[in-house]
């Protein structure tokens, strides 16, 4: 007696599930994960990724059994069966992504508030006081001190760190301690706050170890905060198209344990900051 | 019960005795024609020139990316191809291909209809094409092409070389008026010029495709258009729109080019998506599974087509609310699109499958545009999409909806209605091999890309990290693959023009009425009245059918017929 197709088609079921189950806990795509939130947007892609390995081996399976069990045989020329549809299951192919989908959503939706994307930047300036001053004086807040947009979710409170972007370079400035660098380094485990503005064009910052990419865009501050938790060198990428020579525009970040990154410091920092020539007010 | 063992409906039967071979003379492909026919061949002869002029230009890039540093081009040369790479690609070949060439050639036969309903607005729609193509290549001699890339994003390209960015400007918006012209004639043919007595709800599925892309166009296009006459006025005359160091706003300009160029990506896809509703019932020999699900998840994805566009700008310092509400639309997309695949696979399922070119080429298209909807998802997740926003995640995945779809199935329609509009059948050995070729090339060359992105390669870039080669080497391998496969194609159509078996009229028994005519049509589409077609996609047999060749006697007097 042949196995009923129902039989095989369940045990089809339970084999993909299991494929793409393994897939996405085993198959790493991902390069080494350097940051707090890192791991949980991998977990997001392994999520996906189960998902779409699953969505994908199924169709092309179908696709493939059609095309060969189904083939048209010589000196066949009859037609098939002149079934027009099925609104059963129409229902359930429209349904069943319909939920996947809206559960996929609120599943990011999560991950991206706890890493701080839904942050209100209404009343967060780079420079509080000032902005403050001038909205109770009422006048419209100096677009150039606003941040537009961004990754936040430590209310200031973070080590901050000042990025200017232009054609080809990123440029690093510890207000704090009132110097400037080629290089970015930054504490292990500590919470930092890039705030992120543009010379020229657009740029974009990103960190693939970090899994953080914020555009850099002239005219609209934008801030990034995160915790770097693995030490190392890491590439700093440009990935906004910002002319000839976007691909040479790397730079390097260096996470270090709080002790060597505090030495970094003081050694960077200017030795007399009260006779620098620079008169402006130090943040 | 049937008395008919093979289901002869009145569309199977050869249409008309009159055997009338016509011929359009070839000096009326080079000028002012008004026959739908001629116009639909001229955007698509023309479309092809250009598929080749962005392939050598893909070329270029992939030849490029073989090394990690830049030493094949100059970096301002580089970003110049990647410009006119894309611009090609979208702007004159695919959106003329699958609306000009298939929809001026079809829809006024599947309305029934002699003509559009505007022929001379359809042709000056043509011939707007041709200038703008040139003059977009002519920008590289004359003093350089745009250097933004498709995207033209200020302050960039307010600061790059003004030549080559003001006459991309020019160009894109003739071809985006070309567009809007033929997009308004479509709307009026199929509401206004079907054939008496023909329902909205029995047309082909492409007339509804057609009709979903045309509306895109006429809502979001303008939108373009008055963006990127802002963006002249900041390059030419000073002015602040885009412009951050005069007080402008370069956020603007994202919203306003991505709320037509997401659309843009349906007016890609949703007439391919009609072609392949036309080509699978005939090779499968089965009823379209699911008719009326079919259009509405069209007008589902128009409406959704229309509130995606910010899910490009993630990174760009949206407000919050805004990308959650553009996560959701834009994955919820996928539910529409999700219906069309699963009604086409149980089209397949149980027919009779005639593994030709035109269905093997749909059953690519439908492997690659669901693999590049999954990672379209996966995209649509602001936390997953900030990690690979920019990079060569997303080259992959736009490629596998633009190429790996759409153009598969420019390729399958044209081994599926060649004959009917030369009269010849295509050779069917070099077809498969240009289907393997290109399925093998397409998924060699940008499989590897989604890593590439995964692992910190951004896009547009000439020069990248040398860890990155070997992976990079095999995609060029794949894009070689790719130039290959277009000489068996190149081939086949020169070799069956000239000699290719006659295909008769009905070569593939299908029922819509573009086949109820000579191969070629007459100018007047069919010499008598338009055949009246209410059932677009009558094939099958009644389950109980019997073989006619091998039933007997007995068997059909004991079944009681």
């Amino acid at each position: 007696m042949p196995i009923p197709a129902s039989i095989l088609t369940l045990a089809a079921g339970i084999l993909l599930a299991l494929i793409s189950l393994w897939a996405g806990q085993n198959i790493n795509l991902m390069p080494v994960a350097a940051a707090d939130d890192a791991g949980t947007v991998d977990a997001l892609f392994k999520v996906l990724f189960s998902i779409g390995v699953g969505l994908l081996l199924g169709i092309t399976a179908m696709l493939v059994v059609a095309l060969v069990h189904f083939r048209r045989r010589d000196g066949d020329h009859l037609d098939g069966p002149a079934v027009e549809g099925n609104l059963p299951l129409e229902v359930f192919w429209t349904a069943v992504p319909a939920i996947v989908i809206l559960i996929l959503g609120v599943y990011s939706y999560d991950i991206y508030a706890q890493m701080g994307g839904m942050a209100d930047f209404h009343h967060h300036t780079s420079m509080p006081p000032r902005e403050v001053e001038q909205v109770s004086l009422g006048h419209p807040a100096d677009p150039e001190t606003v941040i537009w947009g961004g990754i936040d979710r430590t209310d200031g409170m973070a080590f901050p760190v000042e990025v200017t972007a232009m054609q080809f370079a990123f440029i690093f400035h510890y207000p704090r301690q009132n110097f400037t660098t080629g290089e970015l380094h930054l504490p292990l485990g500590q919470p930092v706050e890039l705030r992120l503005k543009s010379n020229d064009v657009i740029h974009a910052f990103w960190v693939p170890e970090f899994r953080l990419k914020q555009d850099v865009i002239p005219g609209q501050p934008t801030v990034l905060s995160f915790t770097a938790n693995r030490q190392g060198d890491y590439d700093i990428v440009c990935a906004e198209l910002c002319g000839p020579y976007h691909g040479g525009m790397r730079s390097k970040v260096v996470v270090e344990d709080p002790r060597s990154f505090e030495e970094w410091l003081v050694h960077n920092t200017p030795a007399t900051v009260a006779t620098a020539p620079d008169s402006s007010p130090i943040a | 019960m049937t008395t008919n063992a093979l289901p002869v409906s009145p569309h199977h039967r050869e249409p008309h005795p009159v055997d009338v071979q016509h011929h359009t003379p070839w000096h009326e492909y080079f000028g002012f024609s008004l026959d739908h026919k001629v116009i639909g061949i001229q955007y698509l002869v023309t479309g092809f020139f250009f598929y080749l002029v962005g392939g050598a230009l893909a070329g270029m890039i992939r030849v490029e990316l073989v090394t990690p540093l830049s030493d094949f081009m100059a970096r301002e040369t580089y970003n110049q191809v990647l410009t006119l790479h894309g611009t090609i690609m979208i702007f004159l070949w695919i959106v003329p291909v699958v609306n000009g060439a298939f929809g001026n050639y079809l829809v006024p036969f599947h309305v029934g209809a002699r003509d559009m309903a505007f022929p001379r607005l359809n042709a000056v729609a043509f011939w707007m094409l041709p200038p703008a193509g040139f003059l977009l290549l002519s920008s590289y001699f004359i003093g350089g092409a745009a250097q933004s890339g498709w995207t033209a994003y200020p302050p960039l390209s307010i600061t790059t070389p003004a030549v080559g960015q003001v006459i991309w400007i020019v160009s894109v918006l003739l071809l985006g008026g070309s567009s809007i012209f033929g997009a308004v004639n479509f709307i009026a043919t199929i509401l206004k010029l079907r054939r008496s007595g023909l329902g909205l709800f029995q047309l082909p599925m492409f007339c509804w495709a057609m009709l979903g892309t045309s509306v895109l166009v006429v809502l979001a296009t303008p939108v373009l258009a008055g963006a990127l006459i802002l963006l002249s006025m900041d390059i030419v005359a000073g002015t602040g729109f885009f412009n951050p160091a005069l007080g402008g706003n370069a956020v603007v300009y994202q919203h306003l080019f991505w709320f037509y160029s997401h659309p843009a990506v349906y007016i890609m896809v949703l007439p391919a998506f009609g072609l392949v509703s036309e080509i699978l019932p005939i090779h499968a020999r089965k009823p379209l599974f699911g008719y009326r699900s079919m259009i509405y998840s069209i007008l589902g994805i128009v409406f959704l087509g229309l509130i995606v566009w910010a899910h490009h700008m993630f990174t760009s310092g949206t407000p919050p609310w805004m990308r959650l509400f553009f996560t959701i639309a834009t994955a919820i997309i996928a539910v529409p699109t999700g219906i069309k695949f699963f009604n086409w696979l149980a089209t397949l399922w149980q027919g009779k499958l005639a593994l030709n070119s035109a269905l093997l080429f749909c059953c690519g298209f439908i492997f690659n545009f669901v693999f590049g909807g999954i990672t379209g998802v996966a995209l649509a997740q602001v936390p997953f999409d900030v990690h690979v926003h920019d990079t060569y995640f997303v080259v992959a995945h736009f490629h596998y909806i633009v190429f790996g779809g759409t153009v598969f199935v420019i390729f399958a329609a044209i081994y599926h209605w060649f004959p009917k509009i030369s009269g010849r059948l295509l050779n069917e050995h070099l077809g498969r091999l240009h289907c393997l070729l290109s399925f093998l090339g397409f998924n060699i060359c940008f499989f590897p890309q989604h890593w590439l992105g995964l692992n910190g390669m951004p896009r547009r870039v000439a020069e990248y990290d040398p860890q990155f080669q070997l992976v990079n080497q095999i995609s060029s391998v794949g894009a070689l693959l790719l130039a290959i496969s277009t000489l068996p194609f190149l081939i086949n159509v020169a070799w069956s023009l000239w000699k290719g078996v006659p295909a008769g009229d009905n070569p593939w028994q299908a029922c819509t009425p573009e086949w109820l005519t000579s191969s070629p049509p007459p100018v007047e589409n069919w010499l008598h009245e338009a055949p009246l077609v209410t059932e677009p996609y009558d094939y099958g047999s009644p389950e109980d059918a019997m073989p006619v060749t091998t039933v007997q006697g007995r068997e059909l007097w004991s079944a009681g017929r």
